[in-house]
């Protein structure tokens, strides 16, 4: 297998389509209201009516408007059809000789869709996330062919470094940065580890990504291991995506097969081994030490860094971490190039982030915006603002973020400008929130998840997460005094300054970003004495 | 594989054998070996943690640990039925609070719990990543979406014998 044998397959794949494609969503929320049994009576109905020649019927990736799911769409043209049920379903092929349609049609033309800027998720809802020849067929693997013939491992760094990339999963560090310094460390063994342990709740742009498109996730991977000079990777994902699991583990096997995985890739000298190891249920794993000591079979305790992953991670070998959106951006970087991807975004983020829209917001699902893209646009001219009320506050970076209120919704979404709001970026969770949501209740929900979630290795974020949580239980009802509220930010402080890692450091921030737009509402129940 | 088959004769061992050879007894793969324990017996018993620090070489406690630490785990058997509610952020802002005390009050059981019948064994989620939909919860492993107090009433007491 070479990158011609590689065309040929494209070529070959695609001279198989019918002309008629109808595509099904088969992601978990269209999964979650039957869009299978609606797939099912698709290819029932192609069946009675003989179609069979001129129709396919697929099992897509995300179409990304979840909440109005299961989703069909029917090319060519690209005909968008929601809330389609399995009695429904056959109508949809009535449309293709002009007949009457008694499934709802969905608008594609809706800001929701056109205002999208597609690169990590290119392919999610085109292609077949369980045929490898399908995303070979757009194009897949041919990034890393090209890295693998006709770039040196310096040459990949430097073009990730001019594309300027940064780290999708919250901190946004550079990850060109991170390339060069594990390629640069010393060592025989090193390794690759995709970070799947999509913790934050609210956010589901990472699981999307493996339901959808795995392949591009497995090849991102690839030419991170071959940047850096490592033979072995590992997929660290979270046992609450069961679906997305089986198309990862299906995608690796089909990779081996094809020989883009496995030893001598392409028929090359690049060996690449991927493993997929399941999380239990602990959101500090998501911290990256914390998810090497789980990969290693330990409890995820996090240690402190220095040393840093870069240096000595799994096993003590130079480790390269990123997460699965980072690495779906990386085919596209190398196949158009760095300077491409820099000139989308904004003069420090930039390319395009994807974005899990969800709460009190007209239009729930997934999308995928150029950095510098503003929350007001995003939230009321995409997401279709808060049906019949208004916007209060979107909540972004999960329990590590902030509230951002209304008055700040013409922010252009990038790293800096979230942070300057007592916000993060984060990993791309976008929960907006309406005028009857409670303040102190959402504060005090976010402590519970860290009381919850709390390692306990380090006393700060142990003892203090209890009670943090306890002060806002006591506000909630009232019982709090002026000492208690003062008591609570002096605590938040502490846990800030004094915690072991990312998840104490930042358990204050959605306490500390309410009671920074929304004081009153913590003020008006304190006791007056 | 005779010194590590079970003296209970129970052949959910063997699966467990078959997994720790797979993974070569490496004690890294001790999760993975967890998971699969648990998908063998249901949950984690004292018998499945003994065996598999022995295959894997480890002390009982490093595995005691471990199958502790991690929320997934369950050291109690489970209902007949499960209902898992999400308490991710979009649900919590979408009324997940009302849902899960729904079922709290019908089943007469707190989350966490079983019920004395052993029918039903009701827990909570940190968000299963399809918030599109939410609020949501997760009948004996398939998840339905847009749940509403009546909702879960009517599907919690299809699998209690009395309604409670």
């Amino acid at each position: 297998m070479d990158r011609n044998d590689l065309q040929a397959i494209a070529d070959q794949e695609r001279a198989s389509w019918k002309p008629v494609r109808v595509r099904c969503c088969t992601a978990s929320g269209c999964l979650a209201t039957g869009s299978l049994t609606v797939k099912k009576a698709l290819e029932q109905a192609v069946g009675q009516r003989r179609l069979g020649d001129r129709v396919d019927v697929v099992g897509v990736g995300c179409l990304g408007l979840c909440g109005r799911g299961p989703l069909v769409a029917v090319d060519p043209g690209g005909e968008l059809f929601q809330l389609v049920t399995a009695a429904d379903a056959p109508s949809i092929l009535n449309a293709l000789d002009g007949g009457p349609v008694s499934a709802p049609r969905c608008d594609a033309r809706q800001p929701f869709f056109t205002s999208q800027l597609k690169i990590a998720t290119e392919t999610s809802g085109l292609i077949d996330p369980e045929s490898v020849e399908e995303y070979v067929a757009g194009g897949g693997y041919q990034a890393l062919a090209r890295v693998l013939t006709e770039m040196s491992r310096a040459d990949v760094v430097q073009e990730v470094t001019r594309s300027g990339l940064r780290g999708r999963g919250g901190a946004g560090y550079p990850t060109g940065l991170k390339w060069a310094t594990v390629a640069r460390s010393p060592g025989g063994r090193k390794y690759v580890v995709c970070n799947a342990d999509e913790g934050d709740p609210g956010a589901f742009m990472d699981r999307s990504i493996m339901e959808s498109d795995p392949h591009r996730v497995l090849e991102g991977m690839a030419v991170a291991a071959f940047a850096v000079g490592a033979s072995h990777g590992f997929i660290y994902i979270r046992a609450e995506y069961p679906a997305a699991v089986a198309r990862l583990r299906t995608a690796i096997e089909q990779g081996k097969k094809l020989g883009v995985l496995g030893s001598g890739v392409l028929e090359t000298p690049f060996d690449f081994r991927v493993d997929v190891r399941i999380g239990a249920g602990a959101y500090v794993c998501g911290e990256e030490t914390a998810l090497m000591a789980s990969i290693e079979g330990k409890r995820g305790l996090p240690h402190p860094r220095p040393p840093y992953p870069a240096q000595a991670g799994l096993w003590g070998c130079p480790t390269l971490i990123n997460n699965v959106e980072t690495f779906a951006h990386v085919p596209a970087i190398i196949k158009k190039g760095g300077e491409w991807f820099a000139g989308i975004g904004t003069e420090k983020s930039k390319g395009t982030k994807v974005f899990a829209l969800s709460g009190k917001v007209a239009n729930t699902g997934l999308i995928e915006v150029p950095m510098g893209t503003t929350l007001r646009h995003i939230v009321e001219v995409m997401g279709g603002g808060v049906p019949g009320g208004r916007v209060k506050a979107v909540q972004t970076g999960g329990p590590s973020g902030g509230c951002i209120p209304a008055e700040h919704l013409d922010t252009p979404v990038d790293y800096e400008s979230l942070t300057r709001l007592g916000s993060i970026m984060g990993s791309g969770g976008m929960i907006v929130m309406d005028q009857d949501t409670n303040m102190v209740e959402v504060a005090r929900f976010f402590m519970e998840f860290c009381r919850d979630e709390s390692c306990g290795k380090c006393v700060p974020c142990r003892a203090g997460t209890v009670q943090m949580h306890r002060l806002l239980t006591k506000i909630a009802e009232r019982r709090a005094t002026h000492a208690d509220f003062e008591g609570l930010l002096r605590l938040c402080g502490m846990v800030r300054e004094t915690s072991l890692c990312g998840l104490g450091q930042t358990a204050p921030n959605p306490v500390l970003s309410a009671v920074r737009y929304f004081g009153d509402e913590f003020k008006a129940l304190l006791q007056s004495i | 594989m005779a010194e590590s088959s079970h003296p209970s004769g129970d052949d959910r061992f063997k699966g467990l054998d078959v997994t720790m050879k797979r993974h070569q007894f490496r004690p890294d793969a001790l999760i993975e070996v967890l998971h699969k324990a648990e998908d063998l017996f249901g949950f984690l018993g004292h018998d499945a943690l003994f065996h598999v620090a022995r295959g894997l070489k480890l002390p009982p406690s490093r595995v005691y640990g471990v199958a502790t630490f991690y929320h997934l785990f369950s050291l109690k058997p489970p209902g007949a039925h499960t209902c898992v509610v999400c308490l991710g952020t979009a649900c919590f802002v979408k009324g997940a609070d009302r849902v899960l005390k729904a079922i709290e009050e019908c089943a007469g059981i707190k989350a966490g719990e079983t019920t004395k019948d052993n029918q039903l064994s009701l827990s909570t989620v940190r968000c299963i990543g399809t918030c599109g939909i939410a609020p949501l919860a997760v009948y004996d492993g398939s998840t339905v979406g847009y749940q509403t107090p009546d909702d879960v009433r009517r599907h919690v007491k299809e699998w209690l014998p009395h309604g409670s």
